[in-house]
């Protein structure tokens, strides 16, 4: 899919909470062994932070790189999995903290890990259409994990947010094109009215996240005619520390090309916010001139495909933190606060 | 009763079929059996499975597989012994054209094990084991096998290294097997750091359940060069049960059903021990394996650790074990694995083992179990 007039992202910011639990912690909690996954570390939103002021932090930060008026901006979609209300916006909430004027048009998406990526598609539609100058896509979430299953040596908090606007010089990416693949494949739900996801166990791996992924990565590189030699950078979702090192090499990536974005074995998956925070470390460090791949995955299944070309740097005095700063900054919790802190105390 | 041949065998790779289903596999590995001894009918089905009921809700297999095979009107018959239920299956169809009512019988054992999380796969695992009394207690299949780890390298005075050396031969074996799914090579030392799956049982020493379907084609022995030029004789099969309960067994570390089996078919084979080219042994863990070959009749008591450690066990030691991988690397398909085994003998008596052809295949043998050790199917087949 390609945009009939060419979108860029203009802007971008991203948000990690600072707690963080060593997954050495949960596995010593239940007595396991939590090295299959290879992830060392989770984020651990405190307890007056949810999937809201995480994107109203992250979306701080888009405006802050860019030189949009937020004026300008005609569209917020939030896509998460962990939104603070069943029924009510987050949206709606994000646009008042960052003071957007009313007559914009706003939802929330959802598709497991993949709602960030979906979002940031709304937003190229509309910009591309002129229907809104700037849009804002958000990728956000608290993920949940039931006490002692495995999701809970990953599941982690964070999102990344994307001003999507006109091709124009000063825009930091091109996006090339965007594909995507998906099926009715049931790996990983939550019905309503569950605290905590269910999972299929191997099912996730190979007719889940591999076959997605590799579909839409190879239907997005046939539609724009690039190979993965094309690429500076390549970023696939990052469900757990293993998985986005194979997928990338299976598709002819090398580890030079996948290691700037990877975050999973120190801040875990933040799902939705997942791929769009990968994509806010590898655009921190890229040059004019470098092309990125970006694949999202979402259970149930799908995947979305990126391709963007870098133009410029965020603009000198952008007083939005690194992703790599936000990685760092860190204060541990034990399992009792991050019990406190995501809720898992029940009373 | 008439002697009984062998004159077609295939099989699907072992591994995760996410897209095929059960009936998928089974007529997949059938299809091949029959095209290799071109034949398009046969007067008799046996379908071995252990787990369709539990895994896939899904019984009456015996009209199932006949109708994937569009052989309405085919007496077919479902059997099942846990892993054994393939090799049972064999059993029954082998008896089928002894009696002289078959003259064209198939056996297809399958199971999809890939459809189910680990922990409703685990209890539909203990299906083949005693409910009152032992999986009451919520024990797993591993956590017997490693009952019996501790006591072997306790009684016997064996090292935990030892016994880890019959995974090793498995995988070694698997690795040049297109149809395993395990082909990574693995050390000793691989093995004994591997994630303890039941105190002390490691994760590479327990084999892993699979999907996949194998299939083998019978008819009369002298019937046999009409559809092939390499029949293989059905020297002798043999099926017995033992204890059922764990607890009640006279020693813990020999399989009742195995030793009863392997007397009967050695004696109807009029085969000694010795005289056995090669053996596919049911190592669904390294030490069950090892009890096995004790059992059969192969190694002496607390021995066959040894021969595993000293290499006998190679394609090119003295008693060549799990030449394409075994339960453990070529992976475990429940039901079905017992006749991956007969499958596996079969290339080999034929020459068509590949890149594991061994030089001397004469005489193999092929012993399954069901229940972890409560039933037994020992086949001898021999090139004719």
């Amino acid at each position: 899919m390609k945009a009939r007039s060419k979108v860029a992202i203009v802007g971008y910011g991203a948000y990690i909470p600072a707690f963080r639990l060593k997954v050495e912690e949960v596995a010593r909690l239940w007595g396991k062994d939590g090295n299959g996954l290879a992830t060392s570390e989770i984020a651990v939103a405190c307890h007056d932070e949810d999937a809201v002021t995480i994107a109203t932090e992250a979306a701080r930060y888009a405006l802050a790189s860019s030189k949009v008026d937020p004026s300008e901006i005609g569209a917020v979609y939030v896509g998460s999995e962990s939104k603070p209300y069943a029924v009510k916006p987050c949206g709606t909430i994000v646009a008042a903290a960052l003071g957007l004027p009313p007559n914009i048009v706003t939802a929330d998406v959802e598709f497991a890990c993949k709602a960030g990526t979906e979002a940031l598609q709304v937003c190229m539609g509309l910009v591309s259409s002129g229907m809104v100058k700037y849009g804002l896509a958000i990728g956000v979430d608290t993920a949940q994990s039931l006490p002692s299953d495995d999701l809970e040596y990953t599941a982690s908090c964070g999102g990344a947010a994307y001003l999507v606007g006109p091709a124009s010089q000063d825009a930091i990416a091109i996006v090339e094109a965007s594909t995507s693949y998906v099926t009715d494949t049931p790996d990983f739900w939550r019905r309503a009215e569950q605290c905590y996801p269910r999972h299929a166990e191997r099912f996730t791996g190979k007719p889940s996240y591999f076959k997605h992924i590799v579909s839409a990565a190879k239907a997005l590189m046939k539609e724009l005619g690039t190979k993965p030699e094309d690429y500076t950078y390549a970023v696939f979702h990052q469900p757990n520390a293993k998985f986005p090192i194979k997928v990338g090499l299976m598709l002819g990536f090398s580890e030079k090309q996948l290691k700037p974005g990877y975050l999973a074995p120190f801040i875990g998956n933040t799902y939705a916010g997942n791929s769009l925070l990968s994509l806010a470390a590898v655009l921190d460090v890229a040059k004019p001139g470098d092309r990125i791949l970006v694949v999202s995955y979402g259970s149930g299944a799908g995947s979305d495909a990126f391709s963007l070309l870098v133009q410029n740097t965020p603009s000198h005095g952008n007083p939005a933190p690194l992703v790599s700063q936000l990685v760092e900054r860190k204060k541990y919790v034990d399992y009792a606060l991050y019990a406190k802190f995501r809720g898992k105390i029940k009373f | 009763m008439g002697r009984v041949a062998v004159i077609g065998a295939g099989c699907t790779p072992v591994g995760e079929f996410y897209e095929k289903s059960l009936r998928d596999l089974a007529v997949e590995a059938a299809l091949k059996a029959m095209d290799s001894a071109g034949v398009s009918k046969v007067d008799f089905l046996y379908v071995g499975s252990a787990f369709s009921q539990l895994v896939q809700g899904q019984g009456n297999l015996g009209a199932l597989v006949a109708d994937g095979l569009a052989l309405q009107g085919v007496e077919a018959v479902a059997v099942e012994a846990s892993d054994a239920s393939g090799a049972l299956a064999f059993h029954e169809a082998c008896r089928a054209v002894a009696s002289g009512e078959a003259n064209l019988a198939l056996t297809v054992a399958v199971d999809k094990l890939s459809d189910v999380t680990g922990s409703e796969l685990s209890k539909a695992l203990m299906a083949g084991v005693e409910q009152d009394y032992i999986a009451f207690t919520g024990v797993t299949l591993r956590g017997l096998a490693a009952i019996l780890h501790r006591l072997y390298l306790e009684k016997y005075g064996v090292t935990h290294g030892e016994v880890a050396s019959l995974p090793v031969v498995s995988h070694t074996h698997a690795s040049t097997n297109p149809y395993a799914q395990y082909r990574n090579k693995v050390t000793v030392e691989q093995v004994l750091n591997s994630p303890v799956v039941a105190e002390p049982l490691r994760l590479l020493e327990v084999s892993s359940p699979a999907d996949g379907a194998a299939a083998l084609l019978l008819c009369p022995l002298e019937e046999a060069k009409k559809y092939t030029d390499k029949p293989v004789e059905v020297a002798a099969v043999a099926s017995a049960s033992g204890n059922f309960v764990l607890t009640e067994a006279e020693d813990l570390l020999s399989f009742k059903a195995v030793q009863l089996a392997a007397g009967k078919a050695y004696r109807k084979a009029g085969v000694a021990p010795e005289k056995i080219d090669f053996v596919e042994i049911h190592d669904s863990a390294d030490v069950v394996g090892l009890i096995s070959l004790e059992d059969l009749g192969l190694a002496g008591r607390g021995e066959a650790a040894k021969l595993a450690a000293r290499g006998d066990l190679y394609l090119q030691g003295r008693l060549p074990t799990n030449t394409m991988g075994g339960v453990k690397a070529r992976g475990n398909p429940g039901g079905a694995t017992s006749l991956y085994q007969l499958v596996e003998v079969f290339w080999q008596l034929r020459g068509e083992a590949g890149r594991n052809q061994l030089p001397k295949a004469e005489v193999g043998l092929a012993q399954s179990l069901g229940g972890l050790y409560s039933f037994a199917t020992v086949t001898i087949l021999r090139r004719v």
